[in-house]
């Protein structure tokens, strides 16, 4: 024990156990030391210098990015440190906009903490940097420039988590900015509304968009019928915003407090997974039937389905059709309510409360409407929900619990599990196995496989049940998992995808929590929440049985079903609005002429169709007559490549059939069996 | 010989941009000698462009931004037809730099913030020192040097190059 290697930190003597920095060993010995930029998943910054320490024989030095050393010396909170902390944030605030009691992150303000806490009464410098525009575009999330304190934890999460990169440093010295590209909007760049930038920051330049004024004003519109749904992970961290601890009951007080604030209907988006449950199995099946023996990834997550979009088009026919759950139970109830309650689908509310900020895009889809009705019409946030709990007067510790309305809030344990990494895979197995052996998987355990740290697998040879299963989370891993599939270096039946390390329990619109362990606190929140369920699997779930009858034509991938509760996905440019014009014609009606210029196109070899369009629009003058343009992916890339003459979209073509296809659009000559 | 028409000036332009990844091997370490060369194609830093260079290099277009605003010599705006650098270093700041600075400013009608003139002929840039401090003050107009440069000769060269597209 004597041997043992260690540091003394404020005269207390504490054993080395591999911290990779100070930082991490000072914390473990319980002091609590302030930082912006250190988040230990991801890598070190050193920028907010607040983690200073002063080491015996060195100096001052930050302690995130100094590694411990046996014999160490230190102090945190030296009067000279604390100084300098105190000047660090007082030179932050200088130019920071302190409209603190109108900010969103006024109860989980960093800055605003430290502040407090280092007794700073007023700010000794000037203002030295300009304005900056906020950027509210973007249907999930809201940048304040004016708040940023540069610490770069947000473009650190999306880069090394994500591998999304769309944000990130631009401009040099007093006029860096965090940025997405060309500073546009976050709703025209590849970002994928995660949220977890904003869950991230220490301060309000990134928060979640919040649409509860909307709520407020449909709730007290006596024409509309407002119902709510709400997502299995709220439940295990509501209670957190009103310092009460995770336990399964939370579920009845927050039914208690959504009739109170005027719902007149809650469901529960659980119904809605058992419901995904079924036809995504059934989905799988019929597509191994049929021959297909590609991997089948989830489409629950609507941050990985724009990634998808976005990064990997040529997958889209691999991404199951299922909609996410939010999309089922807005699909159906809305019809439902709006049937029993005899009023059109418009004046029927959907309101959803999600772990989650990129359900709000998705709520915007295209995809999720039914005659320009979108399914779902608002989606609050855990911590907007608890917000409006609070503005309802409502007391949340002492209101008693009710339950959900029927039929969508009735679900099975499995259903339930949806919201945290693994739970929509290990459902679907296990339904495979009772359909396909008439009896339940005996074990459903995720391994890591040394090889490839990056995911989860799940081998099952049971019978007739045969998969192979990966389970992901976050998007940097996935992209690696994509890879070696596409590489074939492995191979998966089914593939589930949460963009949120750990799944919809950490998702950015939970309550905000700096601590560490928070998650398997939720995680075991929402396990016990399950055990109390009294249905356990999802084909005994009674009501599932009976909307089948009433409304899904009575069996799993019916017509109806596909109407119902499927979707479609399209191919998505990264960033808006990018073609490059390279010949314009003057005339009215030219024909457009496009031509992909992705990297997957390129590839196989549309420059070449470029310049030879080129050289035949000067050879055979057609400069008035045709509108030549690059695009920048993607419309189709595995397919590549790919260019549209006028209307006709042309896959895996050359130069020579889009040669003659402009002559016949152009009625030069008319190629046998081509209609202009 | 004709002057080449602006599709094929853009397209030549474009076969470029991939002439210059591939000859960096399409390596991202490569991105500044990129822009560079690119820069010189168009005399700037087009967004499309810039897109395209970072799904070509595996990087985010934000990033592939940051880099080309971290550095002054990359212009993310279209620069003029003939680039008009006045030396603004000691010497040719003590022989009256700025006056001249002024001087095309206002023939041009450009500011602090205006450095390009609308119709693209002409961008105004100030530099440091162009090691010309014999021939102060030195203004370079493309590549061409003009030393001890009064005002109204610069009025005089801003007339001549106008007169050239005429």
């Amino acid at each position: 024990m004597k041997n043992q290697a260690s540091v003394t930190i404020n005269g207390k003597r504490v054993p080395l156990e591999g911290e990779k920095n100070l930082l991490a060993l000072i914390r473990k010995s319980g002091v609590e030391m302030p930082t912006f930029c250190y988040h230990s998943e991801l890598s070190v910054y050193g920028a907010c210098r607040l983690c200073i320490v002063d080491i015996e024989g060195r100096g001052i030095d930050t302690s995130c990015s100094t590694p411990p050393r046996d014999g160490m010396v230190i102090k945190t909170h030296t009067p000279k440190l604390r100084k300098m902390r105190k000047t660090l944030i007082e030179l932050l605030l200088a130019n920071h906009e302190t409209n603190c009691t109108s900010c969103d992150k006024t109860n989980a303000c960093k800055l605003k903490d430290l502040a407090a806490d280092l007794g700073v009464k007023e700010i000794p410098y000037k203002k030295t940097r300009e304005h900056r525009e906020p950027d509210l575009l973007s249907p999930s999330l809201l940048r304040y420039p004016d708040k940023c304190v540069l610490c770069g934890d947000c473009v650190r999460y999306c880069n090394e988590i994500q591998g999304v990169g769309a944000i990130d440093f631009a401009y040099r010295g007093e006029d860096v900015v965090v940025t997405p590209a060309f500073n546009k909007s976050l709703a025209h760049v590849d970002c994928i509304n995660c949220g977890q930038c904003a869950a991230v920051c220490p301060t309000g330049a990134i928060v979640v968009k919040s649409e509860t004024d909307k709520v407020w004003e449909a709730l007290a519109d006596e024409s509309k019928t407002v119902v709510a749904q709400i997502a299995p992970a709220v439940r295990a961290s509501l209670g957190e915003m009103f310092d009460m601890p995770a336990s399964a009951v939370t579920l009845g007080k927050i039914m208690s407090a959504l009739k109170y604030l005027g719902f007149s209907e809650v469901y529960d988006t659980s119904f809605g997974a058992d419901l995904t449950v079924l036809e995504e199995t059934n989905e799988y099946l019929e597509r191994k039937r049929a021959g297909n023996r590609t991997t089948m990834f989830t489409s629950c997550c609507p941050a990985w389905v724009k990634y998808a979009e976005q990064f990997h088009p040529e997958l889209l026919p691999q991404v199951s059709s299922c909609m996410s759950p939010q999309g089922m139970v807005g699909s159906l109830s809305k019809k439902l309510v709006a049937q029993t309650e005899n009023k059109s689908e418009e004046d029927v509310i959907m309101v959803s409360i999600m772990p989650c900020t990129a359900k709000k895009f998705e709520a915007h889809r295209e995809e999720l409407s039914s005659d320009g009705v979108p399914l779902i019409d608002h989606v609050l946030t855990t911590q907007e929900l608890g917000k409006m709990i609070r503005e309802g007067g409502i007391l949340f510790k002492d209101i008693a619990p009710a339950a959900a309305d029927l039929p969508f809030g009735l679900y099975s344990e499995a259903g339930l599990g949806f919201g945290a990494s693994s739970g929509v895979s290990e459902a679907v197995a296990r339904y495979a196995a009772r359909s396909l052996n008439n009896r339940d998987l005996l074990s459903f355990e995720p391994e890591t496989n040394p090889e490839y740290p990056e995911w989860k697998e799940v081998i099952i040879n049971d019978d007739n049940v045969k998969l192979k299963m990966a389970i992901s989370s976050g998007l940097k891993n996935t992209e690696k998992l994509i890879q070696k599939i596409n590489s074939g270096e492995v191979s998966y039946d089914i593939v589930e995808v949460m963009a949120c390390p750990g799944g919809c329990i950490d998702g950015a619109g939970q309550p905000v929590s700096y601590e560490s362990g928070k998650a398997e606190v939720r995680r075991k929140a929402l396990k016990d929440a399950g055990k109390i369920t009294p249905v356990h699997c999802p084909e005994e779930n009674p009501y599932i049985q009976r909307i089948y009858e009433k409304m899904l034509g009575g069996k799993e991938g019916s017509p109806e079903a596909h109407e119902l509760v499927h979707t479609s996905y399209q191919s998505r440019k990264r960033i808006a609005d990018h073609t490059m014009e390279l010949a314009s014609s003057t005339q009215e009606a030219p024909v457009e002429i496009n031509v992909c210029v992705g990297t997957s196109c390129f590839l196989r070899g549309s420059q070449e169709i470029l310049s030879g369009m080129t050289s035949k629009i000067e050879q055979e003058d057609w400069k008035d007559r045709i509108d030549l343009k690059a695009t920048f992916c993607s419309e189709n890339c595995a397919h590549g490549p790919t260019v549209t003459v006028g209307e006709k979209k042309m896959t895996q073509t050359s130069l020579e059939s889009v040669v003659k296809e402009v002559e016949s659009q152009l009625g030069i000559k008319e190629p046998a069996g081509v209609k202009g | 010989m004709p002057a080449p028409s602006p599709t094929a000036e853009k397209l030549y332009n474009f076969s470029k941009v991939c002439e210059i990844l591939d000859k960096h091997d399409r390596l991202p370490s490569k991105i500044i000698p990129i822009l560079q060369e690119v820069q010189e194609e168009y005399r700037y830093l087009p967004e499309e462009i810039l897109t395209f260079v970072a799904t070509s290099l595996g990087i985010s277009p934000a990033r592939v931004f940051g880099i080309a605003t971290f550095y002054s010599h990359f212009s993310l705006e279209p620069k003029g037809k003939y680039i008009i650098k006045v030396c603004d270093g000691t010497a040719c700041h003590v022989k009256g730099s700025s006056g001249l600075i002024e001087t095309i400013e206002r023939e041009l009608n450009l500011s602090e913030k205006v450095h390009t003139t609308p119709d693209l002929l002409f961008t105004l840039e100030t530099v440091s020192c162009l090691g010309a401090c014999g021939l102060a003050p030195a203004v370079v107009i493309n590549d061409k040097v003009y030393g001890q440069v009064s005002k109204k000769q610069m009025k005089e060269l801003i007339a001549e190059y106008r007169a050239k597209e005429d």
